[in-house]
């Protein structure tokens, strides 16, 4: 026992040094036979709190006083063996109860420390764990707090299985092309959503069960793009179809591989044409656009067309009424008043006598013509005659 | 502490020396691995060999034991291996170019023979992965490069998955699955030219809709007319007479009356209009 304590305080000072720099060691420490030399009882009650890390039972020249150590102190009681001479200084621990050694209590606490860390095991609410006797599957942990025998014989592997991970594909943000039905190409993105179904076969199945999913999942969807033609794939109709063919596609495989994967869900997140023909897909819907326009244009000069008829049909059929009710009277009178207005505007020459050329004054037209032209509006003049 | 040492040195030692004997002794199996047993130099036990439809837990997975410095022991992996092809250009029978990447799972079926022919799960696909590439190369290249794209490839992928078995059986592997990852078209021409396609495509696309919505717009117009023309006819129809005088009073209008031009009329006296002139 004794022997044992003298062992840590030698491992103690080899850490150490000779002397701990906190204060001066025993001055009556002979090697090899100190190992036997006792730590002063406890009941000798030190001056003021106790430090553990001054040398019990020190009685050199410093006493309980603490200070730093100079050069000097530390060079003066290195013999000429070096600092391996004696083991009576260093610092050593406090002693446990009962006046025995830390070893074995230290030995005790590692021990149910090591239990604890490796015997309990606490499952979250989303998780499982996977215990194994020396490699061997023994049982599947569920949520909740488990016990299992220590680490060395049972070993417990604690994996995330309700939560839906999500696989982006392709990663990042660059152009990944697929070949359609019609040999066209697509930028497609997708994402693929999954969890473990079985946990054991998740495991111990697969390799790369990540991976897998991953290669499933492309070859999946290429497979099901290449029996689609570009216009579905784009136009989204058949989308939810191809996401739902791809999602069973993958299980099948999956399944196949027994690889313990549910896939929850396939969603396709973009579909693009190549950045190389962009601008021919934005022509075709510009041309939707303008063939669009064409048509409401159209319709709109036949609504005028229409409008227009309408409205003359409407005015002729009224005037026609009133026609009806006398019409020699409202023939006259129309016929006049639209001579007022066409006569009032015009020039005019009456040629009375039969015979008589009438004459054209030219001069006089060019005048006002220039005159009009000038005014910009030839009505005035014209009446002035 | 000393006590029991003094007193129990020889249990102590003999303790020690059962614990040693027991780590060289004992081995333990995970049941991801199979364990092949090899006496000086020759296989002489599986551990936890892949049988299907084993559950876990019933498999030969947990403790075992060997002879130390006697029998070595080479632990080969139980689970589903991947192995992947370097992409390749396949030439289909219409000598057109394309680039599949492939992979395969396979499986050790047979640990002992594996070992024995490539020693090793890295050497087993190093064998194994030209193979691949050469199987896809030789099938793929039998087709149409349409039917590469679709539906067939379920066929041919069970063709090349034989054909590569039957060469991984000699490797104690079994191939469960080959499937195309990809299939893309090579960089250069073909590519160019599948946009160059893609392309004109969508341009007599749009000529296409440009021209359906003049088309449209004509139609549209034409039926306005003669919309109009029936309304017209409907209406003037009562009395052709009437609307003959009408129509001409308001072309008198229009034409004469209106600002900005200057008309001259030489009117005679007979005019219908001059009647009243003359004061008969």
């Amino acid at each position: 026992m004794e022997r044992t304590g003298g062992l840590i305080e030698r491992i103690a000072l080899a850490m150490a040094g000779k002397r701990s720099p906190w204060g001066k060691g025993p001055s009556s420490g002979d090697e090899d036979n100190s190992g036997g030399e006792t730590p002063p009882p406890s009941g000798e009650a030190p001056k003021g709190p106790r430090n553990p890390w001054l040398p019990g039972g020190g009685d050199g020249d410093d006493g309980r006083k603490r200070r730093s150590a100079s050069i000097e102190d530390i060079f003066r009681h290195r013999g000429p063996e070096g600092p391996r001479r004696g083991p009576g200084g260093g610092f050593r621990l406090p002693d446990a109860p009962g006046g025995r050694g830390w070893f074995p209590l230290a030995i005790g606490a590692i021990a149910i420390l090591w239990l604890a860390v490796t015997t309990t095991h606490q499952i979250g609410p989303k998780e499982e764990g996977i215990v194994t006797t020396f490699g061997k599957y023994s049982s599947t942990l569920h949520p909740g707090l488990n016990w299992t025998l220590p680490w060395p014989i049972q070993h417990v592997d604690v994996e995330n299985v309700s939560e839906f991970r999500i696989e982006q594909i392709p990663e990042g943000s660059g152009q990944r092309l697929m070949l359609t039905g019609d040999q066209n190409l697509v930028d497609l993105s997708y994402v693929v959503r999954w969890n473990i179904k079985d946990l054991k076969q998740f495991r111990f199945q697969l390799l790369n069960p990540e991976d897998a999913v991953k290669e499933v999942a492309e070859a999946a969807m290429r497979s099901s793009v290449a029996e689609e033609s570009l216009d579905s794939i784009f136009s989204g109709a058949g989308r939810a179809d191809t996401e739902m063919a791809v999602r069973t596609r993958m299980q099948q495989v999956l399944d196949a591989y027994r690889s313990g994967i549910a896939v929850q869900g396939v969603q396709i997140k973009k579909t693009d044409p190549p950045s190389e023909v962009e601008d021919a897909f934005k022509d075709v819907s510009a041309a939707q656009q303008e063939a669009q326009g064409y048509i409401n244009n159209a319709e709109a000069v036949a609504q005028q067309v229409l409008a227009r008829a309408q409205g003359d049909a409407t005015s002729f059929d009224k005037v026609y009424a009133q026609y009806k009710l006398a019409p020699e009277v409202t023939r006259r009178r129309m016929y006049y008043e639209t001579m007022e207005r066409v006569l009032r505007k015009t020039d005019k020459v009456v040629v009375e006598a039969p015979g008589v050329t009438s004459y054209l004054p030219l001069p006089e037209i060019k005048r006002r013509a220039e005159q009009a032209s000038d005014l910009g509006a030839g009505a005035e003049t014209s009446q002035g005659q | 502490m000393e006590n029991l040492w003094q007193n129990h040195k020889m249990s102590l030692i003999a303790l020690a020396a059962v614990i040693v004997i027991a780590l060289s002794t004992l081995i333990v199996v995970p049941e991801t691995q199979q364990a092949v047993i090899i006496r000086t130099g020759e296989p002489i036990a599986v551990v936890n060999k892949f049988k299907p439809n084993q559950p876990y837990g019933k498999t030969g997975a947990g403790v075992w034991w060997r002879i130390p410095f006697f029998d070595r022991v080479e632990y080969i992996d139980k689970r589903v291996l991947s192995l992947d092809m370097q992409p390749q250009q396949v030439l289909s029978t219409d000598q057109l170019r394309l680039n599949v990447d492939a992979y395969a799972r396979y499986r050790i079926i047979d640990p002992v023979k594996m070992v024995q022919t490539a020693g090793t799960v890295d050497n087993v696909e190093s064998q194994l992965a030209p193979i691949l590439s050469s199987v896809v190369r030789q099938e793929l290249g039998r087709r149409s490069f349409a039917s590469l794209l679709t539906a067939e490839r379920g066929t041919t992928m069970q063709n090349i998955r034989k054909l590569l078995d039957a060469q991984a059986r000699e490797y104690g592997a079994q191939v469960i699955d080959v499937r195309i990852k990809r299939a893309d078209l090579p960089d250069g021409t073909p590519l160019e030219s599948a946009f160059a396609r893609m392309r004109t495509a969508r341009q007599q696309e749009a000529a296409t809709i440009r021209a359906q919505g003049q088309k449209n717009a004509q139609i549209i117009r034409a039926d306005a007319d003669a919309q109009a023309s029936k309304i017209y006819a409907e209406a003037y129809n009562k009395d052709p007479q009437f609307y003959d005088f009408y129509r001409a009073m308001q072309s008198y209008d229009t034409t004469f009356s209106s600002d900005g031009g200057s008309s001259q009329i030489i009117l005679s006296p007979d005019n219908e209009y001059l009647r009243q002139f003359r004061g008969r």
